[in-house]
């Protein structure tokens, strides 16, 4: 029996150290497993002319990734623009304000929303957005626009997010207790003054992260983009411009056209940079919640 | 949620003109839950400058009452109220000053010290700042007026800046208690202050209140016999959302007139 027991708990406890390095190594296996893919464009290209050249043309051996990492974050800063103050305010509203009932009715569609496949996003933006942006809001700006655009990108790339980060915020604020609430009612201040001194402030790393873990997901989405952005390789300040993401680039072209030299090389890089990308970012989040946190 | 018309409360409010000696008179004061009777027909007069202190079983609606005083039960939907709570010479549950004013009227000690997630200093401050005070030394005079006041400013002069947080419990809730006094009340609502607390850090609190009834009527909920009896200038003793007596302590606790009143004497010593 004792024996047993000690066999058991040794092979628990081994399994359970094998799981955690698996998993704690996963990152750096991927990392360079693209790296050393990519390794070979390396010899034709510098570093810097790879992720700063606008030169995108694979046939011609010309590989200038700037195009692809500005439409990246041209249509992530965009949705965060959308979800940044909807968010906030929903679950605010959702929380402080609003009857148990309501909650209640949104809890489920905020989970439907959340669980809804990216590509129905895709379709929806199709068939809404992008006619949406031609007709109406191109026009506003009087120019033309085929609808494909970085905003139809960061539109839907946005009601993607929200219901993600929702879910966050309204976790987050729900955990300010009542009493906190009414000591600052009671010091005289208003809802509002409550809610911003005592939900807000209080909560500030916690809100942090949840943008930031709705931004690296934004980052890397990749099917509902890729269907309403354009995909066109052009670096344009113009939110009514078309844009080609990074992800949309390894998803379009994976699989064909590598026949030309160094194609299969390139997107892997494009992968490795995605991967970097949204690593800086998380780092950049980690640092803002550890900076807050002390305050 | 008050459904006294304006010509109703003009009528009452000459009826009940305060006795000097009174802060606040509760007249058939009623609070529903849906159809749980929360409150029923509370009328009672609190002396100025005085502890009184709301004695009873758990559940027995001493906290409602007390949230009614500030108005907090307006928080909660599912809460009607009806009936007049004079404060002063104004039926808050019928009146048209406006709610954070009414409440800067009452600091409130509640069950467990809650202090905003900010400094030390910047809870004294709050109440200060959304009243609108912007004048950094006034500020500073009054933060450290009263710290001192609570017994707080030596044990954390050197740290104003720390989070309020990082204070053991018992400084916490005196730290809630100089928040709230900053904001310049006349009453304190304390809410089983100690009911979280250590006994050294309770005895403080009752110790305080003590000092500070000179300036301040205190309206003290509290289940625990022995505080009331501690303490009292005037109680009021509640069963089930009714008070059963109130007046003079020693005379209350001495010659209960009621059977439940004398077996709560009975099971609390």
């Amino acid at each position: 029996m004792q024996l047993r027991r000690k066999i058991f708990d040794k092979i628990t406890g081994f399994w359970m150290i094998t799981s955690l390095i698996t998993i704690l190594s996963l990152p750096l296996i991927i990392g360079t497993g693209l790296y050393l893919k990519a390794a070979p464009l390396f010899d034709q290209q510098s570093f810097f002319s790879l992720i700063f050249s606008s030169q995108w043309a694979p046939s011609k051996g010309e590989f200038g990734f700037w195009p692809f990492i500005a439409g990246s974050l041209y249509v992530t800063v965009l949705s965060f623009l959308f979800t940044l103050p909807v968010c906030l305010l929903a679950a605010i509203y959702l929380t402080q304000f609003s009857s148990k009932q309501l909650i209640k009715v949104m809890h489920p569609v905020i989970d439907v929303l959340a669980g809804l496949p990216s590509v129905i996003y895709g379709v929806w933006g199709i068939l809404i957005i992008v006619p949406f942006v031609s007709k109406y809001v191109a026009p506003v700006f009087n120019t033309t626009s085929s609808g494909y655009s970085v905003l139809s990108g960061g539109i839907v790339l946005a009601v993607m997010c929200i219901p993600y980060i929702l879910n966050m915020l309204i976790e987050i604020f729900n955990t300010v207790p009542v009493g906190l609430r009414e000591a600052s009612l009671s010091l005289g201040a208003t809802r509002w003054e409550s809610v911003k001194h005592v939900v807000i402030r209080g909560n500030f790393p916690g809100i942090i992260s949840a943008y930031g873990l709705g931004i690296a997901k934004a980052f890397g989405e990749t099917i509902a983009v890729m269907m309403v952005v354009g995909n066109v390789v052009k670096v344009s300040i113009n939110p009514l411009d078309a844009a080609y993401p990074l992800p949309a680039l390894i998803a379009n072209n994976y699989g064909e056209m590598l026949s030309i030299p160094m194609y299969d090389a390139a997107l892997m890089f494009a992968a490795f940079l995605l991967l970097v990308i949204i690593l800086i970012f998380n780092m950049i989040f980690r640092y803002l919640i550890h900076k807050t946190k002390r305050q | 949620m008050n459904n006294a018309a304006a010509s109703q409360t003009s009528e009452v409010s000459t009826k009940a003109a305060l006795h000097s000696s009174q802060i606040v008179k509760i007249q058939d004061l009623n609070v529903f839950a849906g159809d749980h009777h929360i409150l029923k027909n509370i009328n009672l007069e609190i002396p100025r400058n005085k502890i009184t202190v709301l004695l009873g079983p758990s559940g027995c609606g001493k906290t409602t009452l007390l949230k009614c005083m500030n108005k907090l039960t307006d928080l909660y939907r599912e809460l009607k109220v009806s009936g007049s709570i004079f404060i002063e010479k104004d039926d808050i549950l019928n009146t048209t000053t406006n709610i954070p004013s009414i409440r800067q009227k009452m600091g409130l000690l509640s069950q467990r010290p809650y202090p905003l997630p900010v400094s030390i200093y910047r809870n004294v401050s709050y109440g200060l700042k959304l009243k609108g005070v912007r004048d950094r030394k006034l500020i500073n005079f009054s933060v450290e007026k009263h710290l001192r006041e609570v017994g707080l400013w030596e044990e954390v002069k050197n740290r104003l800046n720390a989070p309020a947080t990082s204070l053991s419990i018992g400084q916490q809730q005196r730290l809630c208690l100089a928040r709230g006094l900053a904001v310049k009340p006349s009453i304190i609502l304390a809410d089983e202050p100690t009911s979280a607390l250590d006994p050294i850090s309770s005895k403080i609190i009752e110790n305080l209140f003590k000092d500070i009834k000179k300036h301040y009527t205190i309206i003290l909920v509290t289940h625990v016999l022995r505080q009331a009896i501690r303490l009292a200038d005037h109680a009021i003793f509640m069963i089930d959302g009714e008070i059963i007596e109130q007046g003079d302590p020693e005379e209350l606790f001495k010659n209960p007139q009621t059977e439940e009143l004398r077996a709560y004497l009975v099971d609390g010593n």
